[in-house]
């Protein structure tokens, strides 16, 4: 059986590609906190990301090829479990998955409507147009002036902490499924990974979701 | 003391099957589960009704046979214990108990309480042989295995093959009892031998036959009667990477 349609194959995929989405968010989360160093660093930042080229482009791509991989097999994976499944029992007591496990699909399929809506917003820039300025005679976009003013109305800063909220449910049982799913834990290792994949979960909610609270608590001002 | 029992009824695999209720007046403490359930079977037959079907064999704990959901536990949630070594001590008087079947795509229902579970054999057979010389009795200490390797291997070894992982699985999977089959042999030299074969083999009997996918829930481990770690799911998975490289 093809490692594509091999039930241990797949779980694999989804390993290794929750690797490159996770490793993703961490290093978001990184380039994005230099909007905490003031507008010229998380500028200086855009740029030098822009002035990468056209590895911009192949990055992007490794991106969207993950991403969807993610997804499809996320899908195919969960019909397939359901349909292992014929009906629940009448009572049905869990002793040790939780929340975020059992709503894996469900955080999965929220987190690609908010990527959509994040790309939207501060990539392709269709839904607020009012917020991009030029940045001098550069040609750029002021990112500080655009993130600012991104998150000054409600339904935004809604959103993003919604999309964040489920991050932390997908990302606290994900990290540690995929050292499993690996063969890189043990009886040992297991429970301390559980507790390390909240705890990642975690960073990623609060590093997050403290730059709109922050920008709506006026910390930044233009 | 005196409980109330709903029990799941089912006259075969096409039927829909419902819950219904009954009474077990006189339950003594010290009876097992199973007893319990012989008595509320003396009663329907002595009234001329259907008993109720439920599968058991060695009633001591390592057969694999009895296999109920009680109150939405598969063997009733007490760590290693299977439904035959629950005693009705761990209930109160007055309680009501849920009894349900196995249920899974791949363990179709034959009758209430009774399930096929063949798939688990076929996920056995697809397993296949382990070499070994032929010959006059090998000299015991001519391969020699480590205490750690034979501890391991008979941890894995314990699985008694109930079914209760799949039961507990939220996606059916039969990931911990293939990993368990896996695992045992997987460390021995006897069993390194078609480790590779082994590994494809099973895991694609298990899919063909209707078992889920794991997603690593880790309840099947938390109601196996034997304890079978989750650990060998990781050893499976190390076991799949392995033959992947040819």
């Amino acid at each position: 059986m093809q490692l594509t349609q091999s039930s241990v194959g797949r779980k694999i995929i989804m390993a290794v590609t929750g690797i490159v989405l996770v490793a993703f968010v961490c290093v978001h989360l990184l380039g994005n906190s230099s909007l905490f160093f003031g507008a010229d660093a998380i500028n200086a930042y855009a740029q030098k990301l822009h002035s990468l080229g056209p590895f911009v482009w192949v990055f992007r791509l490794v991106m969207l090829a993950a991403f969807a991989i993610h997804i499809v097999f996320g899908i195919q994976l969960t019909l397939e479990n359901r349909a292992a499944t014929p009906e629940a029992n009448v009572q049905v007591k869990r002793l040790r998955t939780g929340f975020g496990a059992e709503t894996m699909i469900i955080s999965g399929l929220v987190l690609l409507a908010f990527v959509v809506y994040h790309l939207l917003h501060f990539t392709v820039r269709v839904t607020n147009p009012e917020i991009y300025v030029p940045l001098g005679s550069s040609g750029m976009v002021d990112v500080y002036v655009m993130m600012v003013k991104g998150f000054q109305s409600v339904l935004p800063v809604i959103i993003y902490l919604v999309g964040m909220a489920f991050l932390f449910l997908h990302v606290s049982h994900g990290f540690q499924s995929l050292f499993q799913t690996l063969g890189l834990s043990n009886d040992k290792s297991l429970p301390v990974m559980g507790t390390t994949s909240k705890l990642v979960g975690f960073v990623l909610l609060v590093g997050y979701i403290s730059i709109p609270l922050l920008i709506v608590a006026g910390l930044f001002k233009i | 003391m005196k409980l109330k029992l709903h029990v799941w009824r089912q006259n075969g695999p096409n039927d829909k099957g419902r819950m219904e209720v009954y009474d077990a007046p006189d339950v003594s403490p010290d009876q097992s589960f199973l007893e319990m359930l012989d008595d509320v079977n003396l009663v329907l037959a002595r009234q001329g009704k259907d008993v109720i079907a439920f599968d058991h064999d060695c009633r001591e704990g390592i057969c694999g046979m009895c296999s109920q959901v009680i109150n939405g536990v598969p063997h009733g949630g007490q760590e290693r214990t299977t439904v035959c070594q629950l005693h009705m001590r761990e209930f109160k008087d007055g309680d009501e108990i849920f009894i349900e079947p196995w249920k899974a795509r791949a363990f179709p229902v034959i009758k209430d309480l009774v399930v096929d579970r063949g798939g688990l054999e076929k996920i056995m057979q697809a397993g296949g042989y382990t070499s070994c010389h032929t010959g006059g009795v090998a000299d015991g200490n001519a391969l020699p295995i480590g205490k750690d390797i034979a501890d391991y291997s008979m941890d894995a070894a314990e699985c008694i093959g109930c079914g209760a992982c799949v039961a507990a699985c939220p996606n059916s999977s039969a990931m911990l009892y293939t990993s368990a089959k896996v695992a045992q042999l997987a460390v021995l030299p006897q069993g390194k031998v078609e480790a590779h074969r082994r590994v494809m083999a099973m895991t694609e009997a298990a899919t063909e036959h209707g078992f889920g996918n794991c997603s690593n829930h880790y309840e099947c481990q938390a109601s196996c009667p034997k304890g079978i770690d989750v650990k060998f799911i990781a050893k499976l998975n190390r076991e799949y990477m392995k033959a992947l490289i040819p």
